[in-house]
């Protein structure tokens, strides 16, 4: 990793978003995701917007080449409704964006609230026609007696223009909140998971979809687990995952039944009763569940750790990191502030070797799985000159604080980096703060 | 795999010396001795379906429409406070027209990010 003699050197490329300190909500960044040729980011926020940055290389040619990231579309997805029924707000805020496989000339992406899916279109037009017959070049209609011949409309060049539109909207489907939404490997469907339900749609329909999970129990008073996140497997259409408040995990096999509420492999790891807490069910819930690329593994996050489950072995994790262990002896605290119950995402890069995720105090975890070699590195405008190399971080957990180490009680919690997203293919990095956008690249690359 | 700094120590005991050493070897049971100590009642109803029960409901419960539209004003009013010497005057004065009336939506502000 980061070092002398590591691999990477992470280095600042770019931040996004505004400097001053005075966050408005609806600037707060809620999700982030590259996609398919890692050519587009996507962020969602709080305020329903979703902004898209197109990638553009520079010197493409050169074993070193920095890519920038700059604004190709933003627009607003949802809107705050209002459910009557239950006089809830329903918040516009943007949980999930999900990106298609492009197919043609334009790109598609669905992206989700708390209740309804949407498919939005994002087609670029570089082109438009000049030369009617019936209208002036200003959009006024002509006197058609006025008009004594005919011509044909010419297409000329024009400024790039990106334009977004919804093609189709998901709605009505989901009673609970939706947390996941995953294209299917098929190109055809796609599931969305709520707190207690799982529902599969074709791309193409919207009025009706099919219910695949459902662990909501007769007498909502027996409740004790919700579901907390689900996926598709990269390449096989029939599989999918979904987490648990519980810490568990469950494959499912669409093939062996119509509803999969019984799961096809259950992946727990043991827990010792003797270190049983108040706290354990809290922080073993799971808050994000990703498929490797290669679809052989599974990584989980739950509130301290990051554990990679190989998709063949049901009884325990094949490995777990630490993500920050001391914050164990904070847990009362954390409960307090209501901490303990934030949702950190997690990410693979492209190669399955490394994963990634957010912590507090604008830190980043990376854990490289072959070199067996962990960093802990910043978002921070102090970082943040041109390809300026990130120094790794170090928690002094206790103890005596060397120089250039920072103490668990300094940390702030308000600064949680909860979304981050790797390059489906190069060593660059989208980390998300409350409301700015750091992208990061490996010096190398 | 992780940073050597990080980790809990784990000891192998006795169960006679488990429950005496409790505190000094979890930092997890300690801090649940706390948090009952600062919340006695914390536990004794099912816990986990309390928690998950406030997660399904999560939000703010409004008494209806109206309430909520009102809400919504008062933080467009305070995020855009150009607009509220204009709004000042119709309150109270007359019936309102359905133009009087705050909006619902809020106003189309670009993202940040994009700037």
């Amino acid at each position: 990793m980061a070092g002398p003699g590591g691999d990477m050197q992470w280095c600042f490329s770019q931040v996004k978003g505004a400097i001053d300190d005075d966050v408005a909500e609806a600037d707060i960044i809620s999700t982030v995701e590259f996609n398919h040729t890692g050519e587009l980011l996507a962020t969602g926020d709080k305020g329903g917007r979703v902004v898209i940055f197109q990638q553009e290389i520079e010197n493409k040619n050169l074993p070193q080449f920095r890519s920038e990231y700059n604004v190709y579309s933003t627009f607003q997805s949802h809107e705050p409704e209002f459910d009557y029924l239950k006089s809830l707000e329903i918040e516009e805020k943007i949980n999930k964006i999900r990106w298609l496989p492009q197919k043609n000339a334009a790109q598609f992406l669905l992206s989700t609230n708390d209740k309804t899916i949407k498919l939005w279109k994002i087609s670029e037009r570089d082109k438009r026609p000049e030369g009617y017959n019936l209208k002036e070049e200003d959009g006024r209609y002509k006197d058609p007696n006025t008009i004594t011949s005919l011509r044909v409309p010419v297409l000329i060049p024009m400024d790039l223009m990106v334009e977004a539109s919804p093609r189709r909207v998901f709605a009505n489907a989901h009673t609970y909140h939706i947390n996941s939404i995953s294209v299917n490997s098929d190109d055809e469907t796609y599931l969305s998971a709520d707190d207690l339900r799982i529902n599969l749609w074709h791309l193409e329909i919207t009025d009706r979809s099919f219910n695949i999970v459902d662990i909501k129990p007769a007498n909502m008073e027996e409740l004790t687990e919700v579901i907390t996140a689900a996926e598709f497997h990269p390449h096989q259409c029939n599989t999918f995952v979904y987490s648990s408040s519980k810490g568990t995990l469950r494959l499912c096999d669409m093939r062996a039944s119509a509803l999969c509420d019984k799961h096809s492999k259950l992946f727990e790891e043991p827990e010792d009763p003797s270190n049983r807490s108040f706290f354990s069910e809290i922080i073993s819930s799971i808050s994000d569940v990703k498929f490797s690329h290669n679809g052989r593994y599974m990584m989980t996050r739950d509130y301290l750790s990051v554990k990679i489950w190989d998709l063949n072995m049901e009884n325990r994790p094949v490995e777990t990191y630490q993500v920050h262990e001391y914050l164990r002896s904070k847990l009362c605290s954390l409960y307090e502030n209501d901490c303990i119950f934030d949702k950190f995402e997690c990410c693979w890069n492209g190669n399955d070797s490394v994963v990634m995720t957010g912590s507090y105090n604008n830190f980043f975890r990376m854990f490289d799985r072959g070199q067996r070699r962990d960093v802990t590195l910043e978002a921070s405008r102090e970082n943040s000159k041109p390809m300026q190399v990130l120094k790794p971080r170090k928690v002094c957990a206790g103890g005596k604080r060397k120089k250039d180490e920072i103490s668990v009680d300094s940390l702030d919690f308000n600064k949680k980096i909860l979304h981050t997203a790797w390059h489906p293919q190069d060593n660059i990095i989208a980390v998300a703060t409350t409301n700015n956008l750091y992208i990061f690249q490996d010096k190398v690359n | 795999m992780s940073g050597d700094n990080e980790e809990t120590q784990t000891t192998e005991n006795t169960p006679a010396d488990e429950k005496a050493q409790d505190k000094v070897i979890s930092p997890e049971k300690s801090e649940e001795a706390k948090l009952k100590a600062r919340y006695p009642n914390l536990g004794n109803k099912p816990g986990g379906s309390d928690l998950l029960r406030k997660r399904l409901q999560k939000g703010q419960k409004y008494f209806d429409s109206g309430d909520y539209n009102m809400a919504k004003a008062k933080i467009k009013n305070k995020q855009l406070p150009t607009a509220a010497p204009e709004k000042t005057e119709i309150t109270g004065d007359h019936i309102p027209t359905p133009q009087d009336l705050p909006q619902r939506k809020p106003s189309l502000v670009a993202s940040k990010l994009a700037g």
